[in-house]
Protein backbone atom coordinates (compact mmCIF):
# COMPACT_ATOMS: atom_id res chain seq x y z
CA UNK A 1 0.00 0.00 0.00
CA UNK A 2 3.15 2.43 0.88
CA UNK A 3 4.19 1.86 -2.49
CA UNK A 4 1.16 3.05 -4.62
CA UNK A 5 1.48 6.21 -2.28
CA UNK A 6 5.48 6.56 -2.77
CA UNK A 7 4.60 9.05 -5.85
CA UNK A 8 2.88 12.64 -5.94
CA UNK A 9 0.59 12.04 -8.30
CA UNK A 10 -1.27 8.90 -6.72
CA UNK A 11 -1.07 10.82 -3.59
CA UNK A 12 -2.87 13.89 -5.00
CA UNK A 13 -5.33 11.39 -6.24
CA UNK A 14 -6.04 9.77 -3.15
CA UNK A 15 -6.09 12.95 -1.47
CA UNK A 16 -9.39 14.13 -3.95
CA UNK A 17 -11.26 10.95 -3.77
CA UNK A 18 -10.64 10.60 0.09
CA UNK A 19 -13.08 13.66 -0.17
CA UNK A 20 -15.56 11.76 -2.02
CA UNK A 21 -15.55 9.63 -5.12
CA UNK A 22 -14.15 11.37 -8.78
CA UNK A 23 -14.34 10.78 -12.43
CA UNK A 24 -10.73 9.65 -13.89
CA UNK A 25 -11.65 13.01 -15.79
CA UNK A 26 -11.89 14.75 -12.13
CA UNK A 27 -8.70 12.82 -10.56
CA UNK A 28 -6.46 14.24 -14.05
CA UNK A 29 -7.85 17.72 -13.44
CA UNK A 30 -5.09 18.89 -10.96
CA UNK A 31 -2.02 16.65 -12.61
CA UNK A 32 0.01 18.26 -15.19
CA UNK A 33 0.22 14.71 -17.01
CA UNK A 34 -1.73 13.13 -19.82
CA UNK A 35 -4.54 10.78 -19.64
CA UNK A 36 -3.04 7.40 -20.75
CA UNK A 37 -0.32 8.73 -17.85
CA UNK A 38 -3.21 9.16 -15.09
CA UNK A 39 -4.69 5.49 -15.85
CA UNK A 40 -1.49 3.87 -15.10
CA UNK A 41 -1.28 5.47 -11.89
CA UNK A 42 -4.92 4.67 -11.29
CA UNK A 43 -4.25 1.11 -11.89
CA UNK A 44 -1.49 1.19 -9.62
CA UNK A 45 -3.68 2.15 -6.94
CA UNK A 46 -6.49 -0.08 -7.62
CA UNK A 47 -4.30 -3.21 -7.71
CA UNK A 48 -3.29 -2.29 -4.19
CA UNK A 49 -6.38 -2.28 -3.11
CA UNK A 50 -6.54 1.37 -2.18
CA UNK A 51 -9.19 2.32 -4.94
CA UNK A 52 -11.90 1.02 -6.76
CA UNK A 53 -13.31 2.50 -9.78
CA UNK A 54 -16.38 1.68 -12.42
CA UNK A 55 -17.32 2.26 -16.03
CA UNK A 56 -20.99 3.32 -16.53
CA UNK A 57 -21.08 4.45 -20.12
CA UNK A 58 -17.92 6.19 -21.23
CA UNK A 59 -17.62 7.75 -17.47
CA UNK A 60 -15.47 5.59 -14.83
CA UNK A 61 -16.01 6.79 -11.71
CA UNK A 62 -13.40 5.60 -9.09
CA UNK A 63 -14.01 5.74 -4.92
CA UNK A 64 -11.85 4.26 -2.58
CA UNK A 65 -11.79 1.45 -0.47
CA UNK A 66 -12.95 1.00 3.06
CA UNK A 67 -9.78 1.26 5.21
CA UNK A 68 -9.12 -2.19 6.97
CA UNK A 69 -8.34 -0.64 10.26
CA UNK A 70 -11.02 -0.25 13.21
CA UNK A 71 -11.94 3.18 13.92
CA UNK A 72 -10.29 4.10 17.38
CA UNK A 73 -7.04 3.01 15.88
CA UNK A 74 -7.62 5.01 12.98
CA UNK A 75 -8.05 7.87 15.37
CA UNK A 76 -5.51 7.38 17.22
CA UNK A 77 -3.07 6.70 14.30
CA UNK A 78 -4.63 10.17 12.93
CA UNK A 79 -3.80 12.09 15.65
CA UNK A 80 -0.39 10.92 16.31
CA UNK A 81 0.07 11.23 12.56
CA UNK A 82 -1.44 15.13 13.10
CA UNK A 83 0.74 15.64 15.35
CA UNK A 84 4.38 14.54 13.04
CA UNK A 85 2.51 16.44 10.02
CA UNK A 86 2.32 19.36 12.35
CA UNK A 87 6.02 19.20 13.79
CA UNK A 88 7.13 19.04 10.38
CA UNK A 89 6.04 22.12 9.65
CA UNK A 90 7.20 24.10 12.79
CA UNK A 91 10.35 22.92 12.30
CA UNK A 92 10.26 24.19 8.52
CA UNK A 93 9.04 27.49 9.48
CA UNK A 94 11.57 27.72 12.79
CA UNK A 95 13.98 27.31 10.08
CA UNK A 96 12.78 30.02 7.77
CA UNK A 97 12.96 32.09 10.29
CA UNK A 98 16.64 32.08 11.17
CA UNK A 99 17.87 32.10 7.60
CA UNK B 1 -27.05 3.20 15.87
CA UNK B 2 -24.11 4.37 17.82
CA UNK B 3 -21.80 2.33 19.29
CA UNK B 4 -20.53 3.04 22.37
CA UNK B 5 -17.11 3.03 23.11
CA UNK B 6 -14.40 4.82 25.01
CA UNK B 7 -10.76 3.73 23.82
CA UNK B 8 -8.13 5.59 25.79
CA UNK B 9 -4.37 6.01 24.44
CA UNK B 10 -1.12 7.71 25.05
CA UNK B 11 1.31 8.65 22.71
CA UNK B 12 4.23 10.85 23.05
CA UNK B 13 6.36 12.90 20.39
CA UNK B 14 10.22 13.49 20.75
CA UNK B 15 11.56 16.60 18.77
CA UNK B 16 14.71 18.15 18.50
CA UNK B 17 14.63 21.66 17.12
CA UNK B 18 17.57 24.66 16.18
CA UNK B 19 15.34 27.30 17.16
CA UNK B 20 15.90 28.62 20.67
CA UNK B 21 13.31 27.09 23.33
CA UNK B 22 11.71 31.17 22.78
CA UNK B 23 11.15 30.87 19.89
CA UNK B 24 9.40 27.21 19.62
CA UNK B 25 7.36 28.46 22.66
CA UNK B 26 6.06 31.86 20.85
CA UNK B 27 5.19 29.21 17.73
CA UNK B 28 2.15 27.90 20.17
CA UNK B 29 1.55 31.72 22.21
CA UNK B 30 1.31 33.72 19.07
CA UNK B 31 -1.94 33.28 17.42
CA UNK B 32 -0.11 34.35 14.08
CA UNK B 33 2.59 32.30 14.35
CA UNK B 34 0.55 29.11 15.37
CA UNK B 35 -1.84 29.99 12.61
CA UNK B 36 0.95 29.25 10.35
CA UNK B 37 1.62 25.30 11.41
CA UNK B 38 -0.90 24.29 13.96
CA UNK B 39 -4.13 23.82 12.15
CA UNK B 40 -5.34 21.45 8.81
CA UNK B 41 -4.12 22.95 5.72
CA UNK B 42 -7.27 21.96 4.12
CA UNK B 43 -11.11 23.08 4.57
CA UNK B 44 -12.40 26.61 5.29
CA UNK B 45 -12.16 27.52 9.04
CA UNK B 46 -14.84 28.46 11.07
CA UNK B 47 -15.56 29.40 14.78
CA UNK B 48 -11.75 30.92 15.37
CA UNK B 49 -11.02 31.70 19.33
CA UNK B 50 -7.27 31.90 20.62
CA UNK B 51 -6.73 32.86 24.27
CA UNK B 52 -3.78 31.53 25.19
CA UNK B 53 -3.85 32.12 29.16
CA UNK B 54 -4.76 29.70 31.86
CA UNK B 55 -7.99 29.42 31.73
CA UNK B 56 -8.68 30.85 28.03
CA UNK B 57 -9.64 28.88 25.15
CA UNK B 58 -9.24 28.16 21.75
CA UNK B 59 -11.44 27.15 19.29
CA UNK B 60 -11.80 26.20 15.68
CA UNK B 61 -14.26 24.28 13.33
CA UNK B 62 -12.66 22.26 10.07
CA UNK B 63 -15.01 22.01 7.55
CA UNK B 64 -14.29 20.05 3.89
CA UNK B 65 -15.27 19.93 0.96
CA UNK B 66 -17.62 17.33 1.43
CA UNK B 67 -19.37 19.44 4.34
CA UNK B 68 -17.75 17.51 7.01
CA UNK B 69 -17.05 19.49 10.15
CA UNK B 70 -14.41 18.88 12.44
CA UNK B 71 -14.39 20.57 15.75
CA UNK B 72 -11.12 21.65 17.74
CA UNK B 73 -12.48 22.97 21.64
CA UNK B 74 -9.59 23.81 23.95
CA UNK B 75 -8.84 24.79 27.30
CA UNK B 76 -5.61 26.06 28.36
CA UNK B 77 -4.97 25.03 31.54
CA UNK B 78 -1.25 25.28 32.36
CA UNK B 79 1.07 27.90 31.39
CA UNK B 80 4.57 28.22 32.13
CA UNK B 81 6.27 30.89 29.72
CA UNK B 82 9.12 29.69 27.79
CA UNK B 83 8.16 25.76 28.94
CA UNK B 84 5.25 24.05 29.27
CA UNK B 85 1.96 24.02 28.11
CA UNK B 86 -0.78 21.56 29.24
CA UNK B 87 -4.29 22.06 27.88
CA UNK B 88 -7.32 19.74 27.31
CA UNK B 89 -9.19 20.01 23.80
CA UNK B 90 -12.24 17.72 22.70
CA UNK B 91 -12.76 16.97 18.75
CA UNK B 92 -16.16 16.94 17.61
CA UNK B 93 -17.29 15.59 14.22
CA UNK B 94 -20.49 17.32 12.71
CA UNK B 95 -21.04 17.94 16.39
CA UNK B 96 -20.71 14.63 18.06
CA UNK B 97 -18.09 14.53 20.32
CA UNK B 98 -14.99 11.80 19.14
CA UNK B 99 -12.36 12.55 21.61
CA UNK B 100 -11.35 14.10 24.70
CA UNK B 101 -7.42 14.48 25.46
CA UNK B 102 -4.71 16.45 27.60
CA UNK B 103 -2.10 17.72 25.64
CA UNK B 104 1.30 18.85 27.33
CA UNK B 105 3.97 20.52 25.49
CA UNK B 106 7.44 20.55 27.14
CA UNK B 107 10.43 22.84 25.65
CA UNK B 108 13.65 22.73 27.41
CA UNK B 109 17.23 24.43 25.94
CA UNK B 110 19.16 21.39 24.69
CA UNK B 111 22.58 20.32 25.56
CA UNK B 112 24.52 21.86 22.23
CA UNK B 113 21.79 24.29 21.82
CA UNK B 114 18.66 24.13 19.81
CA UNK B 115 15.52 23.00 21.77
CA UNK B 116 14.39 19.60 23.22
CA UNK B 117 10.52 19.22 22.54
CA UNK B 118 8.08 16.74 23.78
CA UNK B 119 4.36 16.67 23.04
CA UNK B 120 2.71 14.01 25.05
CA UNK B 121 -1.09 13.33 24.03
CA UNK B 122 -3.12 11.20 26.76
CA UNK B 123 -7.15 10.92 25.21
CA UNK B 124 -10.12 8.95 25.83
CA UNK B 125 -11.72 8.16 21.97
CA UNK B 126 -15.58 7.81 21.43
CA UNK B 127 -17.12 5.87 18.71
CA UNK B 128 -19.87 7.10 16.89
CA UNK B 129 -18.68 8.22 13.65
CA UNK B 130 -19.69 7.97 9.78
CA UNK B 131 -17.98 5.68 7.45
CA UNK B 132 -16.49 8.94 5.23
CA UNK B 133 -15.06 10.39 7.56
CA UNK B 134 -13.35 7.40 9.08
CA UNK B 135 -11.78 6.83 5.98
CA UNK B 136 -10.63 10.06 5.23
CA UNK B 137 -8.75 10.29 8.21
CA UNK B 138 -7.58 7.27 7.95
CA UNK B 139 -5.64 8.24 4.34
CA UNK B 140 -4.19 11.12 5.86
CA UNK B 141 -2.90 9.22 8.68
CA UNK B 142 -1.63 6.86 5.91
CA UNK B 143 -0.17 9.29 3.23
CA UNK B 144 0.94 11.52 6.73
CA UNK B 145 2.98 8.49 7.55
CA UNK B 146 3.94 7.58 4.59
CA UNK B 147 5.44 11.54 3.84
CA UNK B 148 7.28 10.81 7.56
CA UNK B 149 8.57 7.74 6.46
CA UNK B 150 10.09 8.97 3.05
Amino acid sequence: MFAALSDGSRRTMVDRLSRGPATVKQLAEPLTMSLPAVLQHLRVLEESGLVRSEKAGRVRTCRLEPAALQQAEQWIADRRAGWTARLDRLETLLEEGES
Amino acid sequence: MTNRTAIHDTFRIDRHFGAAPERVFTAFADPDAKAKWFGSPAGKKEDEAFDFREGGRESVVSVFDDGTRFGFYATYTDIVPGERIVYTYEMTMNGERISVSVVTVEVRAGAAGGTDFAVTEQGVYLDGLDNSAQRRQGTEALMDALATSL
